[in-house]
């Protein structure tokens, strides 16, 4: 035995840099370790807020990894050139730690209340953030679909965690058979266009279509749009969006707000991944259909938000079309639209996670208190939690002085600047038709009739508590300053994409 | 236009428009047992701009009224080429100063109904986006203030509004948004191409892109009309005004008066300085058509003022009407035209701002703004009977008030360039006349009964708060020349603009020849061509017109 081993050449394992890789292991080492202690340890003998803590502080930490590794010279690549952590990645780990930061001091007070058992939760969340990173450093097909996997399966039991609620089983189980289906996309399309180009390494294929001029490409394009469906449903683009209202709803709410932010961003670095860098030679072939699918994102996320009558659902729907406005920057192919798309996933990341707190805030014991009759009063009940939903609201519609309209602006200037002028144009109009539904939700809040419902919300919704508290203040700060002063952010975004 | 003066007291313009904003975030720290303190808190944080635009007024140059002066700039997102520029030439000055006065006003003259904190706060965000609208020298500073105006706007109507408040919100709110969305596009893609077009690199600055005329026809046409619709739905101009009446009926008094007297002249104002400036030959283009937009505007907001049986809606229509006149000044395209109109923007903010007061003060008093329910108030309230015929008489355009010498230029201008348009227009002169008479008959005139003869009177606050208005009313109407003197120049920079840029076209002779004179033979081909389509078209448009009347 030993002879046989000793004729075999010794495999020589490619030389990693640990420490590059750091914001993929954070986060995934974390999940362990926090699944080891709550599993040995019992539960009587750990402080009550230690699950929520332990994610922030491992967030916070793959964060400042994060922003080491951004001063390093020279990206990081690891595993035989399967993981890059260049700026794409970079700033894609830093929206998605964020995000779970900002969802995180929300989560002892809401799981208690809703009787969900925070450490299962958090253990989730860790888990589903190793994986975005790990889908937005993809530098392979392969390692890309691992990413998606991890991130997704974990997504798909979040969805569900809240047992008492039926609906949460339904958005669970939506999720999970739908989400299968567009794996089997994605991994189809994937062995389509190794068929085509023979590798399935994203420079590669770049190279190979740089070089070689694929005379029969019907595999090619097959792959393509196979990678498009599955990377589309990720994101929630229309026609593959059937999924994330119900979703949306029916999960959790710090776990919506995740989706909203963490998961969409790294759909949409992967989307990048694929589409700007690896197959940006055949951009005259995705761009028509990026088009059409941004246009119509845009159009039924923002006619379908504004006619709902639930503020989560409205957000569900907001989200949505928001996905359109980010396709609107993925769409112009460019290093200015990635620089765009990149500052979008950030501010609209924050914007979301404080919307959704607010929301998760108020939806009561059994977390589905979320109809627009709920808010009736809270301008009057709960002035401050009324203006920070209300800033965060016109963020999302695009009002001048939030990071909502720089954001917005950035997409706009993108799509300008490839002359997809018809595209600005449906997307500003779009955002005109959703800004009625922000408007709705503050109607509500503000000039509802008051007394309506207004004593039995008060009765029904407890204190924020500080977690909260201090996540509305944290985004609502954030959005503004980064609208007001946007200079840091955009310089950011356009040094990630590569400007 | 070219150059832009250097200000001895510096950014005194970016204190002017940051002072408001400072107060209200000094409002929403304030304690809520200190509730004694928001109204002199509110009013310093307004007097302390208009302070400074009355010394503005004193140190602006007129000489150089061309050019843009206290101007400063800072680079605000320099990755995508956006600056903090601002300046004001002889088009804004005045509208600064009146809105820096115009506000002050509004605080003394009105209180709340309740929550004075969230009331004043909101009043003073919106102080400094009128004001940093008008001070704008960058396109996407300009599109910033022009929209942040509407969040304001939007909850004082819906907050302290009257009837369908929330209705009259939102209307306004997805109307002008859904105007400025396009210009939004327009913008970038403005900035976008002519970077491609003269090889720099992307800016929004306003006199660089205005001063190096690159663009091709047809595009600057394109971005001419994505601009031109979001100045018209907030003039507004027929046929986006529908969200005007909602609006004025239904706000706080403060917030008509606001809307009326300030936030009108947003769109006016942007016709000029991004609509002539930026595509001079694309105004001249569709200046037919936005005549007879103007034309229209006059004749159906006199028609539809008169049918009102609401006061205040019907003090509403007189703006559409007035601000019609305002452009057809602006797209007569010639010196006095636009003097004119600029003076009426003034005239009507200071007109209008004090009907909307006086109306405001009669609902206050008798809880209803139907005519119908009012009646023989000069009896009870005869000071207030005295300030509203002044103010009506200076809306109806009468002689020796402020009114007329702003209409006399409009129509002398429009007469110069278009003619029959001018005689239309000159009949709504007679229906205002009509419809503010009528209404002050039935409001004030006849046999006071029930809770009419008791009506108290004015009271002495808001007898003063009526005075600046007054004296306005009868300087700018006895003595304009101050005004015009300012406004002239930069109204001639702008004209000797639209001139150079455009191939063919030429203002018509001085404004001392008679209207029909020898010089229209030798005038150039090109000019005569518009001349020509705004006089067949005034045919048609004249025709129809009779088809409404009959």
């Amino acid at each position: 035995m030993g002879t046989v081993l000793a004729q075999l050449e010794p495999i020589v394992a490619p030389a990693v840099d640990w420490a590059g890789l750091l914001p993929v292991l954070l986060p995934a080492a974390g999940a362990l370790v926090l699944l080891m202690v709550r599993s040995l340890v019992p539960s009587r003998l750990l402080p009550v807020g230690l699950d929520a803590l332990w994610t922030f502080a491992v967030v916070a930490a793959g964060f400042v990894a994060v922003v080491v590794l951004w001063q390093r010279d020279g990206e990081v690549t690891a595993f035989g050139d399967q993981l890059v952590m260049d700026g794409l990645a970079l700033f894609t780990a830093a929206v998605v730690f964020g995000s779970v930061a900002l969802a995180a001091p929300t989560l002892p007070r809401y799981c208690q209340r809703v009787g969900i058992d925070s450490a299962e939760l958090c253990v989730l969340t860790l888990l589903a953030a190793a994986g975005a990173v790990v889908m937005a450093g993809a530098a392979d097909l392969i390692v890309l679909f691992l990413g998606l996997e991890t991130m997704s399966i974990a997504a798909y039991v979040m969805a569900a965690l809240n047992l008492r609620r039926l609906e949460s089983l339904e958005a669970g189980l939506k999720y999970f058979v739908l989400g299968a289906f567009s794996t089997a996309f994605l991994l189809y399309g994937i062995a389509l266009v190794y068929g085509a180009t023979g590798t399935t390494s994203l420079d590669g294929i770049a190279g190979y279509l740089d070089t070689f001029l694929v005379l029969r490409d019907g595999m090619l394009l097959a792959g393509l749009a196979m990678l498009l469906v599955g990377l589309g449903f990720k994101v929630a683009a229309v026609p593959f969006h059937a999924w994330a209202p119900d979703v949306y709803v029916g999960a959790p709410t710090p776990v919506t707000a995740l989706m909203a932010s963490a998961v969409k961003a790294a759909g949409f670095a992967a989307l990048i991944r694929v589409f700007v860098d690896a197959l940006g030679v055949r951009a005259d072939d995705w761009q028509p259909v990026m088009f059409a699918l941004a246009c119509a994102t845009l159009a039924v996320g923002s006619v379908l938000a504004a006619v709902q009558s639930d503020a989560k659902r409205i957000l569900a729907y907001s989200s949505i079309s928001h996905a359109g406005f980010i396709l609107v920057g993925v769409q112009a192919a460019s290093d200015s639209g990635v620089a765009a798309v990149l500052f979008y996933l950030a501010a609209y990341a924050v914007i979301a996670v404080g919307s959704f707190t607010v929301v998760a805030v108020l939806s009561g014991r059994a977390d589905d208190r979320t109809g627009l009759a709920a808010l009736a009063g809270l301008g009057n009940r709960r002035p401050a939690l009324a203006l920070g939903l209300t800033i965060l609201l016109l963020a999302q519609a695009g009002v001048p002085f939030t990071s909502g309209f720089v954001a917005k602006f950035s997409v706009i200037s993108a799509a300008v600047e490839a002359r997809s002028y018809w595209l600005a144009i449906v997307a500003m109009v779009s955002a005109v038709v959703a800004a009625f539904a922000y408007l709705r939700v503050v109607v509500a809040m503000y000039f509802g009739d008051e007394g309506s419902d207004g004593s039995d919300g008060a009765e029904d919704s407890p204190a924020m508590g500080l977690g909260a508290a201090a996540v509305i203040v944290a985004a609502v700060l954030f959005t503004v300053v980064a609208g007001i002063v946007p200079g840091l952010l955009e310089s950011l975004s356009s040094t990630a994409a590569g400007l | 236009m070219t150059a832009v003066a250097s200000a001895s007291f510096p950014a005194v313009l970016t204190v002017l428009v940051l002072v408001p904003a400072a107060g209200a975030l000094v409002l929403l720290a304030m304690p809520r047992t200190r509730s004694d303190l928001l109204k002199p808190v509110t009013l310093l944080a307004s007097v302390l701009p208009a302070a400074l635009a009355v010394w503005l007024l004193t140190e602006f140059d007129a000489g150089a009224a061309g050019l843009f002066q206290f101007s400063d700039r800072y680079t605000w997102i320099e990755g995508l080429g956006v600056s903090w520029h601002v300046g004001v030439d002889g088009l804004s000055l005045f509208l600064v100063v009146m809105t820096a006065l115009m506000f002050p006003l509004a605080i003394v003259g009105v209180d709340p109904e309740h929550s004075p904190k969230p009331y004043y706060a909101w009043l003073l965000i919106l102080e400094t986006g009128c004001l940093g609208t008008f001070v704008a020298l960058d396109l996407i500073m300009f599109f910033v203030f022009f929209e942040i105006v509407l969040v304001p706007m939007y909850f004082l109507i819906g907050g302290w509004g009257h009837g369908r408040r929330a209705y009259a919100a939102t209307k306004f709110f997805l109307f002008t948004m859904f105007g400025s969305a396009l210009m939004l596009v327009a913008i970038v893609a403005l900035a976008f191409l002519h970077a491609s077009a003269s090889g720099g690199g992307v800016s929004f600055d306003l006199v660089g892109i205005a001063e190096n005329q690159v663009l091709a026809t047809n595009t600057a046409r394109w971005l001419f009309l994505a601009f031109a619709l979001a100045f018209a739905v907030k003039v507004p101009l027929f046929p986006v005004h529908t969200w005007l009446p909602d609006a004025h009926t239904n706000a706080p008094t403060a917030g008509s008066v606001i809307l009326a007297a300030v936030m009108l002249k947003l769109g006016t104002y942007g016709l000029v300085r991004f609509g002539l400036y930026l595509f001079p030959e694309a105004s001249v283009y569709f200046a037919p058509l936005m005549v007879t937009l103007g034309v229209i505007g006059i004749i159906y907001g006199a028609i539809a003022a008169a049918m009102q049986r609401d006061l205040k809606r019907l003090v509403a229509y007189s703006s559409v009407a007035h601000l019609g006149f305002i452009v057809i000044g602006t797209f007569a395209l010639n010196t006095e035209g636009l003097t004119g109109g600029v003076l009426q923007m003034v005239n009507h903010g200071v007109s209008t701002g004090a009907l909307f007061l006086l109306v405001g003060m009669i609902y206050e008093r008798r809880h209803t703004r139907e005519i119908s329910d009012l009646g023989g108030l000069q009896k009870p309230a005869p000071v207030m009977a005295a300030v509203f015929t002044v103010v009506m008489l200076s809306s109806v355009g009468l002689p020796g008030l402020n009114g007329f010498v702003g209409e006399l230029l409009v129509l002398l201008g429009a007469f110069n360039a278009h003619r029959w348009w001018a005689v239309v227009a000159a009949a709504g002169v007679i229906l205002a006349a009509v419809y503010l008479l009528w209404a002050y008959q039935r409001v004030f005139h006849g046999p006071a009964s029930g809770a009419n003869a008791e009506m108290p009177d004015m009271r002495w606050r808001e007898g003063l708060v009526m005075v600046p208005f007054l004296a306005a009313i009868v300087f700018m109407g006895v003595y304009p020349k101050p005004v015009i003197d300012r406004v002239e120049p930069a109204v001639d920079a702008i004209i000797a603009h639209v001139e150079d840029n455009v191939a063919g076209f030429a203002e018509p002779a001085a404004d001392v020849q008679p209207p029909v004179s020898l010089d229209d033979l030798d005038k150039p081909a090109g000019y005569d061509d518009h001349g020509t389509e705004g006089q067949s078209g005034s045919e048609d448009g004249g025709a129809g017109h009779g088809g409404d009347g009959g």
